[in-house]
């Protein structure tokens, strides 16, 4: 077995890709409720956090994984296209300031219920595949099944998310309806609708990366275990563009790759400060991201 | 045909329609002139839903267009091309014509085709962001993408608007075509008076959101009161 497979670069590579892709899930989440709205919601994190609860609580009533996690979805979608509706709605046109403002309120009221509802010690959640390293010659190989299904998780979610956005009448509206809300009601577009819509995705992807977040081994699920992983997909979103699913992943799974080898070979201390750095840098040289082709609207 | 009647708007205090009233028939243009802060954009803006009115009736031939939603309007076949034409930058000329497609029950493929074969230019464009269009493509891409779901009306709200003499020509002689060809009804809303009366058979004078006129385009153009006093027309 070549002994390269087994280094300490390679298995950094793989360690930051399978961080990298939960934080691409979470700016891409990001990216189409700003892409759909032209908001950015900072109970992104927060509000897929409550969705993963509700679903996977009943894993306490002998419901099997599976059927539990289809509830989290559907419950996630709830949530995304309530908060629109009763929250958000009356938001847009304002200045940018005020949904922001709500959405951090929005994130602190949601960890404070959870808090009181199931507490904040860690809840494990069993993992569908196994998390023990795969071994290469006799020695351990830095993915497991469980990683390797984030990883395609992470594709597949990308892939259809970039199709919709490209290809689809759907995607379409949901562009035009941010972009020109007045225009696509001229044209016949159901914007309203279009703008539930887009919550709703958004809040449905944001669950499945907290499932799989949550369900890693050293996790488990708490009111904030979105938090951090929150912060490196902001970071992600603003340095792939807001505008661009691609950028999200990429610029995800670019960030997860790059603060692996910092905490390795640096300091595990410096990882926040780097990924800072990246962002501060990146909105330097490409203050729309480095996958968005257009001019920004808002920040 | 669209049939406006005793139609009034109010921005709060300020009324900004006074009980208009006009028809504006099926396979003619009618133009609405007036000056600045006269109410034509207001008008075109509440045929088509996106300002309420706080009196009087609006027809699209048998349906009342009145508290019904811009997109529901839009629905029933009327196209409006919006002051600024409304075209979406971020998109690329076809992205902003499938739009335009989507909601009507037409062929995307033989609607493309007849636009870029209207439009010659759109075609070779077709791939180019919107942003990147001069003002006379931009106003022709509005207008393609208003026609492309075969509209029964058409609300053209300025569309001379910073263009060049002679694009504002060949404009509103496509305008004139494309009214004859497809049998709509077209209300132009123009503050370019002399060249929206060369093509308008109606024309409907506005002044401070009332009707000072309402007549065919020739006898409009003719009045030498109307000319000077509201169209600031010299000679």
């Amino acid at each position: 077995m070549d002994p390269f497979l087994t280094s300490r670069i390679v298995s950094d590579i793989l360690s930051g890709l399978t961080n990298g892709v939960i934080y691409g899930l979470v700016a891409l989440s990001l990216v189409l409720i700003w892409r759909s709205t032209g908001i950015l919601n900072f109970a992104q994190g927060a509000m897929p956090m409550f969705a993963t609860y509700l679903g996977m609580g009943l894993l306490s009533y002998h419901l099997s994984y599976w059927p539990c996690v289809a509830i989290a979805m559907l419950a996630g979608f709830a949530i995304g296209g309530l908060t629109e509706r009763v929250l958000v709605r009356g938001l847009y046109g304002k200045p940018e300031i005020n949904p922001i403002v709500v959405m951090v309120g929005f994130l602190i009221v949601l960890e404070g219920v959870a808090a009181a509802i199931w507490s904040t010690l860690p809840r494990g959640l069993p993992s569908p595949f196994s998390s023990i390293d795969w071994q290469l010659g006799g020695k351990p190989f830095a993915l497991s099944d469980f990683t390797v299904f984030e990883i395609v998780t992470a594709l597949v979610v990308m892939t259809a998310v970039a199709l919709l956005f490209r290809f689809t009448k759907l995607g379409l509206q949901l562009r035009a309806s941010a972009l020109a809300p007045e225009v696509s009601k001229l044209l016949g577009v159901r914007v309203g609708r279009m703008l539930t819509l887009g919550w709703v995705l958004s809040t449905g992807v944001g669950t499945i990366t907290t499932i799989l977040v949550a369900s890693n081994f050293f996790t488990g699920l708490t009111p904030q275990v979105m938090d951090g992983i929150f912060a490196f997909g902001f970071i992600a979103a603003a340095v792939g563009g807001l505008e661009s699913p691609v950028g999200a992943i990429v610029a995800g799974v670019g960030i997860g790759i790059i603060l692996q080898f910092v905490g390795d070979y640096v300091n595990s201390n410096a990882i926040i400060l780097t990924a800072l750095v990246i962002l501060i840098v990146s909105l330097m040289i490409r203050p729309n991201g480095i996958f968005t082709k257009s001019t920004a609207r808002r920040v | 045909m669209i049939k406006v009647q005793g139609l009034s708007v109010s921005f709060g205090a300020v009324q900004a329609l006074r009980d208009v009233t006009f028809e504006a028939p099926t396979g003619q243009i009618t133009a609405v002139l007036g000056s600045n802060g006269a109410g034509k954009t207001t008008l075109l803006r509440t045929i088509s839903g996106l300002k309420a009115p706080v009196g009087g009736t609006i027809m699209l031939n048998d349906h009342s267009l009145v508290r019904l939603r811009p997109e529901d309007i839009a629905r029933l076949g009327v196209g409006h091309v919006p002051e600024g034409r409304g075209v979406i930058g971020e998109f690329t000329v076809e992205e902003n014509l499938r739009l335009g497609a989507m909601m009507a029950k037409v062929n995307l493929r033989e609607g493309l085709e007849e636009q870029y074969e209207c439009f010659p230019v759109l075609g070779e464009r077709r791939r180019q962001h919107a942003a990147k269009l001069s003002g006379g493509e931009r106003q022709m891409l509005a207008m393609a993408r208003a026609l492309i779901a075969k509209p029964s009306a058409l609300l053209l709200d300025e569309p001379s608007l910073g263009l060049a003499p002679l694009v504002t020509a060949q404009l509103m002689q496509t305008i004139h075509e494309l009214c004859a060809s497809n049998n709509l009804t077209v209300i132009l809303v123009e503050q370019n008076a002399s060249s929206a009366l060369r093509i308008s058979d109606q024309a409907v004078v506005l002044h401070l959101g009332s009707v000072v006129a309402n007549d065919a385009a020739g006898v409009v153009a003719n009045d030498v009161n109307l000319r000077q006093y509201y169209l600031g027309m010299v000679g």
